[in-house]
Formats: C-alpha cells, structure tokens, sequence
C-alpha cells in the first residue's frame, strides 16, 4: 500500500484497496448472478496542489472513481483517506483529522456535509449539467445558499466575483443557461464549482464536449485557477493529448484496475506497460508528416462483469505469453513508475518522443 | 487547371447553399461552398461545431429536411460508367425522384456518428445489408445474404454466419460501426461519406475503424468525404482538407501543406489552439479568443474577422472576401491573399 512515488508531502487524498462492484440482477425474482466490476481494488493517491489524470477507454472505472471520491457512489470496499486540516468532522479534534485523515467511505451522509464543500466536481456535458430553469446567479449562488455561506448582498457580490475569475461577464447573472455558449456555460459549471473555495476538484471529461478553440481557452483558465486557489485536480480524461498538457502524474487504467501511473514525463516518454504503449499510439496525430505505424490493438476492451483470467489485458497485449494467461501481475515499483506488467522490466516500449517547444 | 485533373473529378460543390427557416430568423448552415474531390482521393472537412460540415454532407446526398432547404447553387455529381461522362446535378433533383433514390446507397453512401441511431434496433444487421444489394444490384435474397456475409467478414466481424441474423443491441459499438461500414460498401459506391465516423468511439477502436476505412477505400477505389472536427484523424487519413467556418470553406489544400503551411488566419489558429504531444506539461495553449458566434447573428464582413489576429480594421468587417485562387492551386477565402492572386 505504501507504493509512493517520491513525494515529500503527505497526500491530500488516499484511495486505498478501493473497489466498486454493481451488481447483476436477472430474474423474475432477481436473483443476483454477479458483478460489474467497474473499480476492482485501485490503490493512489493524489497530492496537495497536483493534477493527477486518470485516462483510460470507457468503461475502464474511471469515471466511477471520481463519483466515489465524492462520494457521489457509496464505494463497495476500500478507504478513500482525505487530510485537510480545514475541516474538523463531527467529534473529533482537528489534530486527528490531518494524521490519517478521514476516511470518507464510511461517513454517513451528514457527517460527510463539511466534505461536500472542499470535493467538487466539474462534468462533461455543460448542456447536461445546468439546470436551464435556473438563472446563472441561481446556478452559482446555490451551493453558498445550502451551506448557508452568504446572503443577499454579499451573495450577490460573491457571484459576481467568482463570474468574473472565470473570464464571464456579471452582468449576466440573470441570464438563463440557454444564453450561452459551450464555452461559457462550462465556465459557469466551473464557477459553481469554485463557489465553495473547495481543496479538490473532480473534473470528469471537463473538456471533452468543447471544441477545440474552445477547448484551450477552459484548459487555460483551469491551470490559472489552480495556482490562484491552490486547487488539487483530479482529472478524468480518455484523451492523452489533453492530459500530457494538464496533468502532473498519470494513473492508466484498464478494465477497472490501475495498469499504470507516472509522472507524466515518464508515462509519455517511456512507457512500462503495452496498454499505456498502445493507447498513446492510437492517438491521431495532428501532423500528416508523423501518419505512424500505429499499434492496432485487436479485440474490444474486456467485459468488466466477466473478465479474461490472469491478466486483464492479455488478449489484445502484443506481447503476452503463457504466464499473463494464468497470474493477474500485481501494481508494482519498477524504476519511477508503478506498472502492473510481468514484464515491466524487459519490454522496451516506444513513447511519445519529447519536442522541444520552439 | 490541367486536363488530366478536371476529369478525374467526382464530385464537385459550387456555391451550396442549406438554410433552416426557423422562427428565431434563417440559419445560414451552409452559406456558399465550393469544393472538389476527386476520385479515389480522401477529403477531410474540419470544422468546429455549427460551421455546416454536417448539412453540406447531408446536403449531398439531399437528406437535408425542414425547415431546412438547399436554397441555391450545385452538386456536380459524376456518375460515368467506363468513361461514358454522365454528370448529374444533385441539387436540381426533387428530394424523393427515382434518379437520387437510385444513386443513394448505390454510388454515395453514408455513415454516420453514432451507429446505434442509424441501425435499425428491429431489423437483424442481415436484413439491412442485403435491403440495399437487393434493390440496388437485383440480386436474390440468398444472393445478398451471401454477399452480406462476405462484407461482414471483409469488415472484419468474427463469425459473420451467426452475426448477420443478429440485432444491433447484441453488438458493441466498433462491431456496429463494422457493420454500418458493411452496410455502406454493400454496393460498392464510388463515393463513402462519413460522418464523424469515430468520435463516438475509444482511440484503440478509433484506430480500427480508420485502419479498416483506409482499407476499404483502397480496395473498393472509392473516395472517401470524412467529416470530422478532430484535426489528428485528418491529418491521419486524408490527402486533401476542406476548412469550414460558419457556413463557408476558408480554406482546402492538399493536407501537408494545410498543416505545415497553413493560409487562412482561422486555419493557422486552430492549429494552433491544440494540444500536441511531446511538449510535455506546462506549455500554454493559445486559444481562438471569443466563440463561435450565435448563428442568428453572423457578423457583417468576414465571418472571422471579429475573432481574428489579422484582421484589417475597416475592411475586414465589411468586405465579405471571395474564394481566392492562389498560384498553387490552393483556395483561401481571406481578404489578405486576395491581391496576391490577382
């Protein structure tokens, strides 16, 4: 458990042996015949003030794990440790809370209350994600109602602030969410967020739905904001391109479990494990002078309600043999990475080449 | 141009114009496009969300409904048989004539986005390959089921004897866009229009189904339209790019010199507003300032100019710029190449 990358500061967040398993009901009487398991034992953690990316293809748990940081799902197993000395839970003294934190899995709805304030989240789908009855200053101004931060005035002059930080216009705050663009309205999906000055923000596929002049304006304004307010992200993604810019370490999951995690330059540059090889080589390429040989994988992405023995990855993997059929490879320390390969060490995997920015 | 090059056209697009006649006003989707494409070639057409990418492909195939309307200009379509010309205008044809009914499916056929939309969700995929080899090639229903499994198999799906007698829900979404795929080429078109054909895919399934296109548009010598907004997928496929922005093409040219020399100031700044690999983090993004204006209001002058670095104060908000020739063949649409070709 203790696989830490050198990092002098303790975590902000621990995800510990983490597992989340929807069942399978069929039947008149449904009965219960299994499991998915979208997350299967993934253990990290995220450090103040980092962006760690979570990439994999759909279906992968990576979007289950967001929702369980946030407790937006009930984890089956596992512990997610958060510290933050900010927040004193109900009946304990503060000194207990940075320790070992506090593990969120197990907290009842109310007492996780003082939480919902510091995780936030921010969605992909800015036309999904905001109430269109609701007027911009209402869509901001909730999250301070319900903790019952500010009121009338002052309210109205925090929302204005916090439009403003996100490059929006306050003038428009009584403007319904039909009024603006994608862009705009993802600016107001992160101004929500923010309202609450919260420690880690979720972003799931933030950007994914924008396109791509748009794209960079968010991505921008998120790096902005995150030294402005110390923010930790947590970003979801299944496009490459966009983390190796964003994140500061990379955790790569297959089939609900973690197969790798880096530091971003290590992961582009070298990767250890043939999923992470494959999948930056499958990137297209926005320059006809690098059309590659690509790495085709064959094969679909295994079924999480009934996966392939041994290792997840083994049947698609250019360079399985008869052990990856029969051992699952444990998530280890090889170099500076932690890999779940059995041949982590042995295979020389081609990355993406480093371009020095002219 | 050259001889040798006119004829080889397939198809060629002269000022199309597709407005929608809502209650709000007319949305100018299409707003005036030129293009050409030859045989056998790949163009892409890029383009951000509302620029018309989709309604000029829609458009050509005439599938466009209301409140939409092709308002004006033309579709040259070739249609020629062992060098016998025969070209056809495909705006002038009634939405519903026998002529389109008979080109559609059987010399240009479509994909779409998201093939669990377009696939029937009642009909087994037999069923829907072999309606079109039927109708179109008059062969047998025996005939066509053997011709849709030899297209499934080509595709790539495993075991097609079981799978063509299978319905939609009970394949993944890379085995349905196969099967769209094979629905497509049933009768050998000599043009494949594909619409966003991956994006509702992962990138290791991404990289099938453009490997599978750029096999099948090798062996059937079929040209290949791909639409799509995500500029790695055209520079991995196509060997011309038409660029759209609000309705018009600001700029084609063949795909290297689109991305290593780009003209038009919107194509330069999309560019540049991606992330690339191998810059490592940290770096900054430039992006297009503003956004996409609301279609209702398109600005007066160039359709860019107010999100535009180059632009000229004064005339850039006035002058609408012409498709612009330039001496190497390019076409740009932008008021600072318009003196260099004249």
């Amino acid at each position: 458990m203790t696989q830490t990358i050198a990092n002098p500061k303790a975590p902000l967040l621990e995800v510990i042996h983490l597992k989340k398993y929807f069942p399978i009901n069929k039947g008149v009487l449904s009965r219960h015949v299994g499991d998915v398991r979208a997350v299967d034992d993934v253990s990290f953690e995220v450090y103040p003030r980092e962006t760690l990316a979570l990439v994999g293809e759909s279906g992968c748990g990576k979007t289950t794990i967001g929702r369980c940081v946030a407790r937006a799902y009930k984890p089956t197993a596992g512990q997610l440790r958060y510290r933050d000395a900010a927040v004193q839970p109900r009946g304990t003294r503060a000194s207990d809370a940075t320790a070992d934190g506090t593990d969120l899995a197990t907290l009842s709805e109310r007492d996780l209350i003082p939480y919902r304030r510091n995780i936030r989240m921010i969605f992909q789908d800015p036309f999904a994600s905001l109430n269109p009855r609701m007027t911009v200053f209402n869509i901001i101004a909730n999250p301070l109602k319900i903790h019952k931060l500010a009121k009338g005035k002052e309210l109205e002059d925090r929302v204005a602030e916090l439009m403003r930080q996100v490059g929006l216009r306050p003038e428009y705050m009584r403007r319904y969410p039909h009024a603006f663009s994608g862009g705009q309205r993802q600016r107001i999906v992160i101004a929500r967020a923010l309202a609450l000055d919260p420690r880690l923000v979720i972003a799931d596929e933030a950007v994914s739905a924008l396109d791509v002049s748009v794209r960079a304006q968010i991505l921008n304004l998120m790096q902005d904001l995150q030294d402005q307010f110390d923010l930790t992200y947590l970003f979801i993604s299944h496009d490459l391109s966009v983390v190796e810019y964003v994140a500061d370490r990379v955790a790569v999951m297959y089939v609900g479990k973690l197969v790798e995690l880096a530091s971003t330059d290590n992961l582009f540059r070298k990767p250890k494990h043939p999923y992470t090889e494959a999948l930056m080589s499958a990137i297209p390429k926005p320059d006809p002078r690098l059309r590659s040989k690509r790495i085709i994988l064959g094969g679909e992405v295994a079924d999480p309600a009934n996966p392939p023995t041994g290792c997840y990855f083994h049947p698609r993997c250019r360079y399985a043999q008869e052990r990856c059929k029969v051992e699952t490879p444990p998530l280890r320390p090889v170099g500076d990475h932690l890999v779940a390969c059995h041949f982590a060490e042995t295979l020389d995997l081609a990355g993406i080449p480093a371009v020095s920015a002219s | 141009m050259n001889g040798s090059v006119v004829e080889n056209i397939l198809l060629e697009v002269r000022n199309l114009q597709t407005h929608f006649f809502l209650q709000e006003g007319t949305v100018h989707a299409v707003a005036g496009v030129d293009f050409v494409l030859h045989r056998g070639s790949t163009l892409g057409i890029v383009g951000e969300s509302g620029c018309g990418k989709s309604v000029t492909a829609f458009s050509i195939l005439k599938l466009v409904t209301k409140p939409g309307r092709i308002v004006g200009g033309s579709i040259l379509f070739d249609r020629s048989n062992n060098g016998k010309p025969d070209i056809i205008d495909l705006a002038a044809l009634a939405d519903n004539s026998p002529q389109l009914r008979d080109i559609r499916g059987k010399d240009i056929a479509m994909i779409f986005q998201e093939p669990m939309n377009s696939l029937s969700p009642v009909h087994t995929i037999g069923d829907q390959i072999t309606e079109g080899i039927m109708l179109h090639l008059g062969l047998s229903k025996a005939d066509a089921l053997k011709r849709a499994i030899a297209l499934l198999r080509e595709v790539g799906i495993p075991k097609p004897e079981e799978r063509v007698h299978a319905y939609t829900f009970q394949l993944s979404g890379g085995m349905r866009q196969r099967t769209m795929i094979a629905t497509a080429l049933a009768c050998s078109p000599k043009l494949l229009i594909a619409d966003e054909p991956t994006t509702a895919l992962d990138v290791t399934m991404q990289a099938q189904i453009l490997d599978l296109l750029r096999q099948m548009r090798a062996q059937f010598g079929m040209a290949l339209m791909l639409i799509t907004h995500d500029l790695g997928v055209v520079a991995e496929m196509c060997d011309e790019v038409v660029v759209m922005y609000l309705g018009e093409v600001v700029e084609q040219a063949p795909v290297d010199q689109l991305f290593h020399d780009p003209k038009h100031p919107y194509t330069q700044a999309l560019l540049k507003s991606v992330p690339r690999l191998g810059y490592g983090r940290g770096q900054r993004l430039n992006p297009i300032r503003g956004s996409i204006p609301d279609p209702f209001s398109r600005p007066t002058g160039c359709p860019f100019h107010d999100r535009c670095e180059k632009r000229i104060p004064g005339r850039c908000d006035v002058v609408h710029p012409k498709l612009t020739r330039l001496p190497d063949g390019r076409t740009v649409r932008c008021l600072l190449y318009e003196d260099e070709a004249s």
